[in-house]
């Protein structure tokens, strides 16, 4: 299929890269920009490990096309990263053994970053409800779920000592 | 461009199905026309008693609008499909000018009054979602046509509606789903409406089902007879989410409790629910 060139933006900065129109938006990312963050995993829209931000909303970049995005931003895991360093979920993670084997943390992030940023005080429920979009085959939904614990806690305590 | 390029031709709304369908080759279209450029085709409007929906509009743009809490059986729908990234993607107009056979809309909006606008080149048309929804993947829409607004008729005071579909996990299709809307007198049922998901190929109208509860009060007796109805009219296939009989029974356990909901919050209770997981 012919080409065409089409401009992404992704993580605060403009791509222009001359893709096939049926290019999904995963493979765009991976392939074209170099940003393997963000991961192929079940392929069928089931897993969540593609998980990317397009203007702030979470959505799966393996079942969306590249060429849909046009003129939207796209965050994937690659800028969450605060000044260089690791957002506080990601610490977290670390931390409280959320990731084991590490696939599925890119799509985790994605998902749980919004979460938080919509509910920066969600309940025990809407946290177990927020990971039902995302699966994890290693450590289980537990340590994920104390860690994100431990961010909103990290998160309200800077606030606090900020003040 | 529909009636340009012809059969080969497909139209990109969310993509949360055709794209799938496209990566097992299910579908091949030779063109692909994106209409998530298109402007003013993602809106919730209320008007004249009814609710206006744009083609686009997203399912969590229903379940995130105040509007839904009016009319619950529509939050149930919306806030229940798949998870949240789909959600955020998919439209409310593909998800019935896809007509898969496990969609949820058609299921709870063939429990209220609803009609299809249908977008030509010859002008719109409206049309009934009863007779819009023809065959699995299959409706009233020509080639050229596609759909361009969603008119649901707000129910009146004193109805009160459920959605339940029971799944394996947040990503998947139901393995079965049932919607009722009712109206209430007392503890006499009015008027009643049931659609059943996923045991058919499309969504089907228990009607059986309805007749065995309009005009009845709520009693046990009532609800065993109009789940023995809903079980009859299913016509389910077996399948990786279960055998012909388990999804008979258990659309049947589903009607007798949406329709426990739906009387609570026909009488203005607040009661809140989510899908059953396996």
């Amino acid at each position: 299929m012919k080409k065409e060139l089409i401009e992404l933006r992704v993580n605060g900065r403009s791509h222009e890269i001359a893709i096939e129109p049926s290019k999904l938006l995963l493979d765009a990312l991976r392939q074209d920009l170099d940003l393997t963050g963000s991961k192929r995993g079940c392929d069928d829209s089931s897993c969540g490990a593609c998980t990317v931000q397009v203007d702030g909303t979470p959505m799966l970049s393996c079942t969306m096309l590249a060429a849909s995005c046009e003129g939207q931003e796209i965050t994937t895991v690659e800028g969450v990263s605060e000044h260089g360093s690791l957002a506080a979920i990601q610490k977290a993670y670390g931390d409280w053994g959320g990731s084991q084997c590490g696939y599925c943390t890119p799509g985790f992030m994605m998902t749980v970053r919004h979460l938080l940023s919509q509910n920066p005080n969600p309940t025990e429920a809407e946290i177990r409800g927020g990971l039902s979009s995302n699966l994890c085959r290693c450590t289980g939904y537990s340590q994920m779920y104390q860690a994100i614990k431990a961010a909103i806690d990290a998160e309200q305590k800077g606030m606090a000592a900020s003040r | 461009m529909l009636s340009q390029l012809g059969d080969d031709a497909k139209l990109l709304a969310g993509g949360q199905s055709l794209i799938p369908l496209m990566k097992l080759r299910f579908a091949n279209p030779a063109h692909l026309i994106d209409l998530n450029f298109i402007a003013g085709t993602s809106y919730i409007h209320n008007a004249n008693s009814a609710l206006r929906f744009g083609p686009l509009t997203r399912h969590a743009e229903i379940e995130n609008s105040d509007i839904p809490a009016r009319i619950p059986i529509l939050y149930d729908c919306a806030a229940g499909i798949a998870d949240v990234q789909v959600r955020n993607r998919g439209t409310i107009g593909g998800s019935l000018a896809e007509a898969d056979p496990s969609g949820d809309w058609a299921v709870v909006l063939s429990t209220l009054a609803t009609q299809v606008r249908c977008l030509g080149k010859n002008g719109e048309r409206t049309v009934h979602l009863k007779d819009f929804i023809q065959d699995a993947y299959t409706t009233a829409l020509a080639h050229d046509e596609l759909v361009s607004e969603v008119v649901v008729d707000i129910p009146a005071k004193g109805s009160g509606g459920a959605y339940l579909a029971f799944k394996r996990a947040a990503p998947v299709y139901p393995t079965a789903s049932a919607a009722v809307q009712l109206t209430m007198d007392g503890n006499v049922c009015k008027d009643a409406a049931i659609a059943l998901g996923c045991v058919g190929l499309t969504a089907i109208k228990a009607k059986d089902a309805e007749a065995a509860l309009r005009g009845r009060p709520i009693s046990e007796r009532t609800l065993s007879a109009v789940a023995e109805a809903a079980r009859a009219a299913a016509d389910p296939q077996s399948d990786m989410r279960g055998s012909a009989d388990y999804k008979r029974t258990l659309v049947g356990a589903l009607v007798r409790r949406a329709i426990t909901i739906a009387v609570r919050r026909a009488r203005g209770e607040h009661v809140e629910v989510s899908h059953l997981y396996a």
